[in-house]
């Protein structure tokens, strides 16, 4: 069980990206609609004790999902998330933004790509998620400040386009 | 309003002046020559992080001097810690919702 469930996460700062690859035991056509429903998503998108909601979810190139991310105390962090390209049960892409309740993004966002396959009955999902806005503030750090504190942000971004 | 520290720093801006914060403490002025925009725009940034907890400002002479609350930056550091450990859960409950459909597809 650990072996399939185990977590591949990889930040390559270099390439903005960060890397994750995680295998499920369910078929490829499970794993794909838990990914792309939203009544299914809503279970299982917000770590507990957040929860996630779906306003509406048009899963189709160009479509859109914007939903929340509400706290225990019953607060709202909303995003929208714009489906860039779709191939079925395979790869889909997509835009991933904050947003205030309007559905109005706060750019920029990042841009995920997910990738699935399956092998005897495991479904393995390869995600990798890009962020332009790294270097946009990397580049007006001329200053040199290093440390743990930058490479966290690398990690931030990401964290905070799910939160 | 009251803000969080998460939604202090999802914006670009803000997450530059935190880190120029962190290597120094610096006037309103010296921020905003660093953005190459207004002292006005710079201080809208400040005054979310104020709003936040996140900068703490102090008075030198005639100047005001804006500072990270170190305190608060720990709270987000550990929280960045979190990344790897929060995608383990949200992906033991997609486990789980996928063990059901199984179940109910059967």
């Amino acid at each position: 069980m650990n072996t399939i469930s185990a977590m591949n996460f990889v930040v390559d700062k270099e390439n903005k990206t960060v890397k994750v690859d995680r295998s499920f035991n369910a078929p490829l056509d499970l794993v794909w609609a838990a990914w792309t429903q939203p009544a299914l998503l809503d279970q299982w998108w917000a770590p507990k004790p957040w929860r996630a909601e779906t306003k509406f979810m048009n899963f189709e190139v160009g479509g859109r999902r914007f939903y929340a991310m509400v706290s225990p105390e019953g607060q709202a962090h909303w995003s929208i998330q714009t489906f860039t390209s779709i191939s079925p049960q395979s790869n889909f892409k997509m835009l991933n933004a904050f947003a205030d309740k309007d559905e109005n993004p706060e750019l920029p966002g990042s841009e995920w790509d997910l990738r699935f396959s399956e092998q005897d009955g495991i479904t393995n999902v390869s995600i990798t998620i890009y962020n332009e806005s790294l270097a946009r503030f990397e580049q007006m750090l001329e200053m040199g400040f290093q440390g743990g504190f930058t490479m966290g942000l690398a990690n931030l971004d990401e964290l905070l386009k799910n939160l | 309003m009251r803000r969080d520290v998460f939604q202090a720093i999802a914006d670009p801006t803000r997450r530059a002046i935190v880190l120029l914060l962190a290597a120094n403490a610096m006037t309103p002025n010296a921020l905003a020559e660093h953005f190459g925009s207004s002292r006005q725009a710079v201080s809208k940034h400040i005054h979310i992080l104020l709003d936040c907890d996140l900068l703490t400002q102090e008075q030198r002479g005639r100047e005001i001097h804006y500072q990270i609350n170190a305190r608060k930056l720990d709270e987000v550091e550990k929280w960045i810690g979190q990344f790897k450990s929060q995608l383990t859960k949200q992906f033991a409950q997609l486990d789980d919702v996928l063990e059901q459909l199984k179940t109910t597809n059967q």
